[in-house]
């Protein structure tokens, strides 16, 4: 954490670069919390890194005074794990939708969790595709289409024919998921609740490894889920340990009630740490004598 | 009765065998060949034989079951169709066969000469055997006795699909002067066990040395001079059966008249990390050499005897292991990849070595992630690079457009192997050149270079990561199974000659006036990396303005296109002076060769023999692909009639780039581009070369009909 001299406030964190996002949508609460959370820290900006994938969430880094990285749809925790690995220095943020993180890079998920990289994940989570305008995603329940408010009017009819097979669908569960594939820090979050998510992400930029965080961040256009969540959202139990997998295993599948809070914690070596062991001194890129000695292993 | 059948039998395979012309195969078996037909096909081998095969080439194609597609020089024979003509068994057709031999009309001729064959001064050694038997033991140890002994190697190797089992190829070529290719034959052929002897027995030249182990197999009398050692005998002896294939690899460096004292050498230092069995290994070498020096000390076979005096500097190193060496020469700190035939071995020396370097490595989930990474840490600062095959390099091509889109700086090495889908892993293939050059969703500005020999691995890789820093622009370097995988011996590397390139920093500034992608005349502009105090911006795979702001105005759109492709023409004049391109031979000449990647050797090789026989020809080989030298390249097209365009792939990709390229200078000087397509999962023979040089020589002097190529 590099203090800068002056304290950093919004203004600072704030880019020309407007917000693209629709009246009411999920993600400005959570870019608030974001740029909260970089102020709450004192993170010095030149050394934060955003990362981000394709969609509405995606346009993230753009948004802030920060260094930032605009990839390709699904791939953020590959492009992020790279940045982190490079540089250590840097506090990284990931940043995308639902669609991102669970359909296109679903692949990348577990990896980034078993590594352990140190990485912050937010997953802006609308059960939905906001970009492409409104199709279901892996997170959409099964009556997704019925309950989308579909503002644009023409919309309501591309949403049915087959794609009402989304009905048949289960959903994924970002937070089981995330306990199954070892990731060290798993919490949920709703923009609506912007005081808890500002706490969930301080304590997920402090932890020392990957952490997944759903935030559950309506999209008032394709999918307004606001009332629904603000019904259902609730702490996790006062006495939650959330060292227990297990237990957090059991939170995550009670889905009549969405918890918000940290369902689970623990200290795993992050992967960077392990490479830093394996590594000597990092040597000028023009390094003859050690490439010389390479060489000279054969010499016939 | 019988006698004289079967001898006509056998004869009519020998010159079948020799008969230069052309058959259609025909899958349903020849002995359901109508009269007709065999009367069709003789008139083929008929017509071919005296010139005039064009007319017939119509009706001949007719009446095959096939399209054309296994024979690419007119009058030559495919070999599946000796085949076709041995089974025919038709008495007609032997008459017509003795009709050919008896008036000599059968051997290719042209003014008296003959296209060139055979090894030069050097000599093949082909070992073949079950993957668990040692072959490639003992072929690595020959291959490094012969370069300590100062000769000059070259080696080829097939794998196994299986993991365990399947059949092994080593093949090694040495010699006293540099060697340039696999060779045309096999001069000599080690045999382990009855496998090893009956997969390769055919492809041994007529009088070619067989060596095997007579404890295994007892083949018949071919016509090869045999020297048989009782390998398996002689462990036993020992009780030391693993010792096996050191007595073999002795009794080879007897055959071939390296010295004991250097196979020791290289015994103690790779078996070295034995030590309590070292004496054992010595003596097992020991005795082969002696079982061979007692029995065939007065009849060994001809070899290419020592150099004398200082021996040179010399690396024995595989391409992938040079490609790897350059890549860290060049200052690459970071490597993520995902295993794929023929690119792990890169992968996993980049594991070993990267860490004394205080670089890092990462093996990935896949090949999407395994790019993307690099382009994380490129964007972080670090000189980034992935590897791969063509599968993986399908994948990564979304990401490639990124990079070029972000201008993050970073070299893609595809090491190409036959395809498509997943082919043939561990055969070569020169066919990923469209896809190097072109793939992706529209125009992905990208450098695309190709190594021409092992020793040009380090350089290209060298040159790769200088363009990709200096333009911020990804790099593809096209490398091949065969190229990865073989062992040569290259001279020493001059490290101080290296001169690396930095990426272009900014001034600091920290009023957020930064422009990331300021439009500039080279189009190159400042890249800051993140952690300098203020330089912020965003790395935007959208359109994106000069400060890295999406950005869709017709006008942003118009000059970042062409700020990104004047990078591409900028590096285009800085190529003409760089040395990525070759050009030799008789400046002349009205024969040219044009090519990319490892069919160099051959070429160099074929092109020694032909110019010794009087052919006048001169080749150009270029290394960077995109850009392409143009000056240089139309300056070697100017007075040429026809160009050869050898490639491993089908459809002649570099033929069609060129054609495409420089149509202008080919529709003027009326240049007839020869296509010289290989797709059979294995290098150029520079036979091959020579073949088509003396057609194209012979279609030049108004002698022949126009070579026939198949369609591009
Ligand atoms: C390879 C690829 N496929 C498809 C798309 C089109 N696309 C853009 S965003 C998106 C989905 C966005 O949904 P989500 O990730 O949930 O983000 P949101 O817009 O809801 O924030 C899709 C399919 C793309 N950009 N790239
Ligand atoms: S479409 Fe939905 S997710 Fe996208 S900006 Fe609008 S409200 Fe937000």
């Amino acid at each position: 954490m590099i203090t800068t001299e002056q304290k950093l406030t919004i203004k600072d964190l704030k880019s020309a670069v407007k917000p693209i996002w629709c009246p009411g949508c999920g993600d400005y609460g959570v870019l608030n919390a974001v740029m909260k959370t970089i102020i709450g820290l004192q993170l010095d900006p030149s050394h934060v890194a955003m990362v981000s994938g394709i969609g509405c969430s995606g346009r993230f880094p753009a948004f802030v005074n920060a260094y930032g990285f605009h990839g390709v749809h699904g791939r953020a925790l590959p492009f992020a794990s790279g940045v982190k690995l490079a540089n250590p220095d840097l506090t990284v943020f990931v940043l995308g939708g639902d669609g991102d993180a669970f359909s296109i890079g679903a692949g990348h998920l577990p990896h980034a969790a078993r590594r352990n990289i140190d990485l912050t994940y937010i997953v802006m989570d609308n059960s939905i595709y906001g970009l492409t305008k409104g199709q279901p995603s892996a997170t959409s329940p099964a009556d997704v289409l019925q309950q989308s408010t579909v503002k644009y009017k023409g919309r309501r009819k591309g949403m049915t024919g087959m794609l009402n097979l989304a009905q048949t669908v289960s959903p994924v569960n970002p937070i089981a998921m995330a306990l199954a594939y070892e990731a060290s820090f798993v919490a949920r979050g709703f923009s609506g609740a912007p005081k808890e998510l500002h706490e969930i992400l301080k304590t997920a930029v402090l932890h020392r490894g990957f952490s997944l965080v759903q935030v559950i961040s309506p999209c008032t256009t394709f999918y307004d889920t606001y009332n629904y969540w603000r019904q259902l959202a609730q702490p996790l139990p006062a006495d939650h340990d959330c060292t227990d997998r297990a237990a957090a295993f059991r939170l995550a599948l009670e889905l009549d009630k969405a918890y918000l809070g940290i369902f689970y914690q623990v200290e795993r070596p992050s992967f960077e740490d392990q490479v830093a062991k394996l590594i000597a001194q990092p040597t000028d890129s023009f390094a003859p004598t050690a490439v010389a000695s390479l060489l000279n292993r054969f010499r016939r | 009765m019988l006698c004289r059948a079967s001898l006509q039998t056998a004869r009519a395979r020998r010159i079948a065998g020799r008969l230069a012309t052309v058959l259609p195969t025909n899958p349903a078996g020849s002995q359901s060949l109508t009269k007709r037909r065999q009367f069709y096909y003789i008139q083929v081998i008929l017509a071919a034989k005296i010139g005039y095969f064009c007319r017939f080439r119509a009706r001949a194609r007719s009446i095959a079951d096939r399209p054309y597609v296994a024979f690419t020089r007119g009058g030559q024979v495919a070999a599946r169709c000796r085949a076709t003509v041995e089974s025919l068994n038709s008495p007609l057709l032997f008459f017509v066969i003795e009709f050919l031999e008896i008036t000599g009309r059968n051997r290719p001729q042209q003014r008296g000469r003959t296209v060139e064959t055979g090894n030069g001064d050097s000599i093949v050694i082909r070992m073949g055997g079950e993957s668990g038997e040692g072959i490639v033991t003992i072929g690595e140890i020959f291959v490094l006795v012969a370069a300590r002994a100062g000769l000059e190697v070259f080696t080829f190797r097939t794998y196994p699909a299986e993991i365990m089992g399947g059949h092994v190829v080593y093949q090694a070529r040495v010699g006293r002067n540099k060697v340039l290719s696999d060779g045309d034959d096999i001069d000599a052929l080690v045999a382990l066990n009855q496998e090893g002897y009956d997969q390769h027995i055919h492809e041994l030249r007529p009088g070619g040395t067989l060596i095997y182990d007579s404890g295994e197999l007892q083949p018949p009398d071919d016509g090869h001079v045999h020297y048989p050692v009782p390998v398996t005998e002689i462990a036993q002896q020992m009780q030391f059966m693993r010792g096996k294939n050191l007595v073999m690899v002795g009794s080879l460096l007897a055959l071939f008249g390296l010295p004991l004292v250097k196979g020791n050498e290289v015994v103690e230092a790779k078996l070295g990390k034995y030590p309590a069995l070292l004496p054992t290994n010595l003596d097992s070498l020991a005795r082969g050499y002696q079982y061979v020096q007692e029995h065939y000390g007065e009849r060994l076979p001809t070899t290419v005897g020592l150099p004398e005096g200082e021996r040179e500097e010399r690396l024995v190193i595989s391409g992938n292991q040079a490609a790897a060496i350059g890549a860290l020469a060049a200052g690459c700190r970071f490597y993520a990849g995902y295993p794929i035939t023929p690119a792990t071995t890169l992968m996993e020396f980049m594991a070993q070595q990267l860490p004394a370097l205080g670089g890092k490595m990462i093996q990935t989930e896949d090949e999407i992630a395994a790019i993307s990474m690099a382009i994380g840490a490129s964007y972080a600062g670090a000189k980034a690079m992935t590897a791969t095959s063509g599968p993986g390099f399908a994948l990564m091509i979304e990401a490639l457009g990124h990079a070029s889109m972000t201008e993050v700086p970073l070299v893609i090495v595809d090491v190409q192997r036959a395809g498509p889908s997943t082919g043939m892993p561990t055969k070569t293939a020169q066919a990923d050149l469209f896809m190097a050059l072109y793939a992706g969703n529209d125009e992905a500005p990208r450098f695309v270079l190709a190594p021409d020999s092992v020793e040009d691995c380090f350089h290209q890789m060298v040159n790769a990561f200088n363009l990709a820093e200096k333009y911020q622009m990804p790099v593809v370097v096209l490398s091949d199974q065969a190229l990865s995988a073989r062992v040569e011996t290259i001279p020493a590397i001059d490290l101080g000659a290296i001169r690396l390139t930095e990426r272009l920093k900014p001034e600091p500034v920290e009023d957020g006036s930064y422009r990331r992608y300021l439009i500039t005349e080279s189009g190159i502009s400042p890249m800051a990396i993140p952690g300098m105090p203020g330089m912020f911006y965003t790395a935007e795979g959208l359109e994106h303005s000069e400060k890295g702001s999406p950005n869709y105005t017709p006008e942003t759109h118009r000059s970042m296109t062409e700020k990104r492709h004047r990078k591409v023409d900028t590096a285009r004049q800085e190529i003409q002076r760089l040395p990525v391109s070759d050009r030799w031979g008789d400046s002349e000449a009205e024969i040219g060769i044009m090519g990319w990647g490892s069919s160099k050797g051959a070429v160099r090789e074929a092109m020694a023999r032909v110019s010794a026989n009087n052919i006048r020809v001169e080749a150009f080989y270029t290394r960077s692909l995109l850009p392409m030298p143009d000056g240089l390249i139309r300056a070697f097209l100017q007075g040429k009639r026809a160009i050869i365009v050898p490639e491993l792939n089908y459809r002649g990709m570099f033929a069609n780039v060129i054609e495409h390229r420089y149509g202008r200078e080919i529709v003027k000087n009326g240049i007839r581009i020869v296509h010289l397509p290989k797709y059979d999962g294995l290098p150029f023979r520079p036979v091959d070369i020579c073949r088509v040089v003396h057609q194209v020589a012979r279609e030049l002097a108004g002698r022949v009909l126009k070579v026939w190529t198949p369609g591009c």
